[in-house]
């Protein structure tokens, strides 16, 4: 099952849970309060999941290493190998 | 002083790795790349080999790895050329169809990868038997230099949307700096039909779906040419068209 038909049977499966819910379509009977947070809950997920990611990827940008040491290593090592690689005998 | 045998614990080891180097135009960098694999795999005892698969680099990227053969010996430096500038994956093919290595690195030859982190990466297959070990910018002390806050954004971002779309199972998707077993890396290379960024994306999904095993190690990534190549609006939406192919395909 590729991952569009995953999340496609998930979407659709937690969407007949939530119609059914929500709309009393099985006639539950369902008490009021939990109809109305159901009735709510698709917006709200949405609204959590954008802060979430929002928080998430901030988080990772600030937390993000920045390798100075690595850069210069390697601009020692470009002097070093030059050197030594015109000692061999390349020529540029 | 340490006997021989200290100074290379590695040499009875009957594994032989084979560096996939793919250049274009970089006649500059070559010869250091060159020089700190070298410098890397004798320091370990590892066997290697580098095959540079040039593309008719106009600027004599060819000539300057000719050279190169003959200070360290054409056992040591292979050259696969082609006659102009064909794709990446195209590229591994056919450098891998010369590679008499059990294992292949793949890597950047324009110093962006270094080559310290090999033997990271040969004691980290070892460690697990992994079918492939993937460097991550991502995670650990993994990191990168030169990019500025709205090329860190747009990589985060983009990374966070391939893992909430793909659940791939490893945390730097994009990267280009890997260690796979050679027989792995035929059978990737036989199934994945993406160009760019998005190749090395498909490499590590298909390799979740036939159940290859995956390890990681940090790697710092210097990036000296992001002031030529910006990451242009045109590659984004490549990048975003190929990532929903692979979502509805995979």
């Amino acid at each position: 099952m590729t991952k569009l038909l995953q999340w496609l049977l998930g979407v659709s499966l937690l969407g007949i849970i939530w119609a059914v819910i929500a709309f009393d379509l099985l006639e539950l009977s369902v008490p009021g309060t939990y109809r109305e947070v159901a009735w709510s809950m698709p917006l709200y997920l949405l609204v959590s999941f954008g802060c979430y990611s929002l928080a998430t990827v901030g988080y990772r940008v600030a937390t993000f290493n920045d390798c100075d040491e690595a850069a210069r290593e390697l601009q020692e090592q470009i002097k070093e190998a030059k050197e030594d690689l015109r000692k061999k005998g390349l020529k540029i | 002083m340490a006997s021989r045998k200290a100074a290379q614990p590695n040499k009875d080891n009957k594994d032989k790795y084979s560096v996939l180097l793919p250049t274009y135009n970089e006649r500059e960098n070559l010869p250091l790349i060159v020089w700190l694999l070298v410098k890397y795999f004798g320091e370990s005892g590892f066997n290697y080999e580098i095959i540079v698969i040039d593309d008719g680099s106009p600027d004599g990227t060819l000539e300057v790895a000719e050279q190169l053969q003959n200070i360290y010996g054409k056992d040591k430096i292979l050259l696969r050329p082609r006659a102009k500038k064909l794709g990446l994956g195209t590229a591994y093919i056919h450098g891998m169809g010369h590679a008499s290595g059990n294992f292949i690195i793949i890597m950047d030859a324009d110093l962006s990868h270094h080559p310290k982190f090999i033997p990271q990466f040969i004691r980290k297959q070892k460690e697990g038997d992994y079918d492939l070990v993937s460097g991550t910018r991502y995670q650990g002390d993994g990191g990168v230099y030169g990019w500025d806050l709205r090329r860190k954004l747009i990589s985060r971002g983009a990374n966070f949307l391939t893992q909430v779309l793909l659940r791939p199972g490893a945390s730097d998707l994009t990267g280009s700096f890997r260690l796979y077993k050679k027989k792995v890396l035929e059978s990737l290379m036989e199934r994945c039909v993406s160009k760019g960024y998005v190749f090395q994306m498909e490499m590590i999904v298909r390799a979740r779906q036939l159940n290859y095993t995956i390890g990681e190690v940090p790697i710092s990534f210097v990036d000296r040419v992001y002031g030529e190549s910006k990451l242009g609006g045109n590659e984004i939406i490549s990048f975003v068209k190929g990532l929903l192919t692979l979502f509805a395909t995979t």
